[in-house]
């Protein structure tokens, strides 16, 4: 994956950023290999591989993933503060995804508004593990985990109540900003860029897919 | 960190697993409290602790009863498998919703994947105790025992009795083995000529993979590494697979001996049981064979007098995940975690355990090493075909009549092991499990071999009188609970499949759905992350091409709303206490 986001090939990706040890678990970014099909995110790059990417029916594939997460969680995209910013919905546009395709799950999953500044909506998580390894491996927390099994999964906090207000994350965190989507946000931040000029108001997720990375982010 | 500790910093033999075990035990249940306590003995996150708790169905949040009954929903030896729902029978009887403990702390009943005892009946667990031959009759008199609280200990005996029948000896089952003679043989010959023995007797993997054993011995042998480790794979887990449980009582010596030769060959000091939580019973005569193992010299320090060989095995309980079977997620649970598959490559064979080289092998497969190390590459390479040499051991049950252990040779046809266990009017067989192939009857001439019919050992029967799509809906269920669901084709995947099959058994599904099907199933198959969503959709593709008419007798030819919009209603009318004219939409 970073081999190809390297060379300037989108591979659409979800649970993968550049900086971060990779999980493979969204399953957007399968490619070909040969016969076999495999998550680029955690697939090493081998010199003369032949690898088909952007296919008719890889894409397929993709959007029927992201239409995936779409029914098993409660995106509410209209009234989301996430709207326009949201990775999960600019994969939607991206894939050419023009419904949800499968019945919605209306899964319960709990809100957890205890922190004063952050707000953690399981409803819209994507289990994409990305606030795990940010707060675990570049925050150096650990107040992300996900528990559960199958469409149980869920996200916990690692403080004694379960609780973010009683964990150490803070705002400055890597893990409270990367999430793709509505999951975890920042209190008190929502709708302030207007429409028209809202990240994917003005690029392609493949765009911005292109240029970011952990590294960049240190970098400014 | 996400830590590789599965054991406690106070008392160092303690696995995180036994611990909550202990616990759940203890509590019937395992709080906040107890996590925190847990997370501080073992040094870990809360978090971890929580993780753990809420992957594994043994064990639970909120308070079991004191009698808490686990109905297998196999079809083979499930609560469904007869004529009659046995778990609404017991349900009706102790005033039980099945999920939820009775007020009053007594009782709780619940159901779980396949609990190995297929050959012995519809089976239950109670407070982890297997009972089998269930019927009516007896469900009324387990009712009566759980009424009366009387205890286990005090139940008649042979309600508990498991009944081992051996209907076909091969390789395997005929020799007689006398522990050490692999030993002394292996000792004898040293670790090179052990090695190039297995290596030669061609010996695949029993789990269902079928991985060359020797190989695998060879590559973790030469993989650099502080320690190697030999994990033996008694995660039984496939429904309608219970060869194990079988040799786990019969063969213990063998195993470990197995297990033994192993570490000798490949120069590892620890080896490790994975037990399948619902195999626990075996645990006291397990440990049993281990104790006198040792005091043979077996095990231990200075194996038979061997200066340099120190090995020991511990045995570590699982607690009811199907996804523990795969090698990866099994390391992980062995390390006090979740059991999440690992990104393969590296393979357990360089980094396995703790990272470390670890070779893991099925029961049988060790089992059948002991028994090469004793008697050569040559006798075992007598049996089987070419590229499947020796003997394979299945589990037959389902609609027959001599349901049981089945051991032959490699290359036996189908239709052979059902004249030998005499099911009559068989619709099809379901041959690995679920995860495994549906053959129709048009197919029996086929073989169970490697290059054919590929199984771990599950092998059920499906009489003419059985609605396949019901099979399928079960087989949905199964794999919807046991995704582990770290992946979205299979976390989700599975889900869409149970309820696509439900729709359309519920007379709801159109030919739009069978397309469905098909696709979801195949991208499932391709785009998963381990072996359980490669394999997940296998018996519903195979449905659909070899008994397409189970599915097209349900369809209906017109548009068809997905759900009764006057059942959805049902809530609404119980709340408002309505059931006039109005409140309907007809």
């Amino acid at each position: 994956m970073d081999a190809a986001l390297a060379a300037e090939v989108y591979i659409p990706h979800l649970c993968h950023y550049p900086g971060l040890t990779p999980s493979g678990n969204c399953r957007l970014c399968v490619v070909e290999i040969g016969s076999r099909s495999a998550a680029a995110c955690i697939t090493p790059a081998i010199t003369g591989q032949e690898i088909r990417n952007n296919a008719p029916e890889l894409n397929e594939t993709r959007k029927a993933i992201t239409q995936m997460l779409f029914v098993e969680g409660n995106h509410i995209c209209p009234s989301c503060e996430k709207t326009g910013n949201c990775k999960l919905q600019a994969m939607g546009y991206y894939l050419g995804m023009l419904e949800d395709h499968f019945p919605q799950f209306y899964q319960r999953r709990e809100i957890d508004a205890s922190h004063a500044k952050i707000l953690l909506d399981r409803g819209r998580c994507i289990l994409c593990d990305l606030c795990v390894r940010a707060s675990r491996d570049v925050d150096g927390k650990n107040v992300f985990a996900i528990a559960g099994r199958g469409t149980g999964a869920h996200l916990i906090v690692n403080s004694p109540t379960g609780k973010l207000a009683d964990s150490t994350v803070e705002t400055s965190d890597l893990a409270a900003t990367i999430c793709p989507v509505g999951a975890i946000l920042i209190k008190e931040q929502g709708y302030q860029v207007p429409i028209g000029q809202r990240i994917y108001d003005q690029h392609t997720i493949r765009e911005i897919g292109l240029q970011e990375s952990i590294a960049k982010k240190n970098d400014d | 960190m996400i830590n590789s500790c599965p054991h406690n910093s106070d008392s160092p033999n303690e696995h995180l697993l036994h611990r909550l075990y202990a616990l759940q035990q203890q509590f019937l249940h395992i709080s906040p409290e107890s996590m925190q306590q847990v997370a501080r003995e073992f040094n870990l996150p809360v978090s971890q602790v929580v993780s753990v708790v809420e992957f594994y169905s043994f064990f639970y949040t909120q308070p079991c009863g004191r009698f808490h009954v686990l109905f297998s929903n196999c079809t083979s030896c499930g609560y469904l498998a007869g004529e009659q729902n046995l778990m609404l029978i017991l349900c009706q009887q102790l005033q039980v919703i099945p999920g939820k403990t009775r007020s009053d702390g007594l009782i709780s009943i619940d159901e779980t994947s396949c609990i190995g005892l297929c050959d012995q009946g519809a089976s239950l667990l109670i407070n982890g105790l297997p009972v089998t031959r269930l019927n009516p009759d007896k469900i009324a008199e387990i009712a009566q025992c759980i009424t009366t609280e009387t205890p286990l200990a005090k139940w008649p005996a042979k309600w508990f009795e498991i009944q081992d029948t051996v209907h076909q000896r091969s390789l395997l089952l005929t020799e007689q083995f006398i522990p050490g003679s692999a030993l002394q043989k292996v000792l004898t010959q040293g670790a090179d000529e052990t090695l190039s023995t297995i290596l030669q007797s061609g010996l695949c993997g029993r789990g269902g993979a079928g991985f060359n054993t020797g190989k695998k011995w060879q590559l973790c042998r030469e993989a650099p590494g502080n320690a190697h480790y030999v994990v033996c794979n008694a995660d039984e887990g496939e429904p309608g697979t219970f060869k194990d449980r079988f040799l786990l009582r019969d063969q213990a010596n063998a195993l470990f001996e197995g297990m033994t030769v192993c570490a000798f060959v490949i120069g590892a000091e620890k080896g490790f049981v994975y037990l399948r939580g619902e195999y626990r019973y075996l645990l006291d005569h397990l440990h049993a064979v281990l104790n006198q193992s040792r005091q043979q010299g077996l095990l231990g320090q200075n194996i038979l007098g061997h200066a340099n060989f120190h090995f020991d095995i511990e045995i570590v309980v699982g607690a009811g995940a199907y996804i523990c079977g795969e090698e990866s997620a099994l390391i992980e649970s062995l390390e006090g975690k979740p059991g999440i598959p690992r990104i393969r490559p590296p393979f357990p064979v360089t980094h396995g355990y703790l990272g470390q080289p670890t070779v893991i092998n099925n029961v049988e497969t060790l089992i059948a090493a002991a028994h090469i190390a004793i008697h050569g590459s040559t006798w075992f390479k007598s049996a089987g075909t070419e590229k499947s040499t020796g003997s394979k051991i299945l589990s037959v049950s389902g609609d027959c009549c001599s349901p049981g252990i089945y051991e032959y040779s490699f290359g036996v046809n189908i239709q052979q092991v059902l004249d030998d266990c005499h099911a009559h009017n068989v619709q099809a067989v379901q041959i690995g499990g679920p995860a495994g192939k549906l053959i129709g009857a048009a197919d029996f001439n086929r073989t169970i071999s490697f290059e054919d019919v590929s199984t771990g050992g599950s092998f059920l029967i499906f009489g003419q009188q059985r609605n396949l799509l019901t099979i399928n809906r079960n087989f949905a269920r199964f794999f919807a609970h046991e995704s582990c669901g770290f992946c979205t084709p299979c976390r989700v995947g599975t889900h869409l499949l149970k309820n696509n099959l439900d729709k359309i058994a519920n007379g709801r599904g159109t030919a739009y759905d069978i397309e469905e099907l098909k696709q979801l199933s195949q991208l499932i198959q391709h785009h998963s992350h381990c072996g359980l969503g490669h394999t997940a959709a296998n018996h519903i593709l195979d449905s659909l091409q070899h008994f397409p008419q189970v599915f097209e007798a349900k369809l209906k030819q017109h548009f068809t709303a997905q759900f009764d919009l006057d059942q959805a209603l049902e809530t609404a009318r119980q709340v408002t206490n309505r059931d006039d004219a109005a409140a309907h939409l007809d």
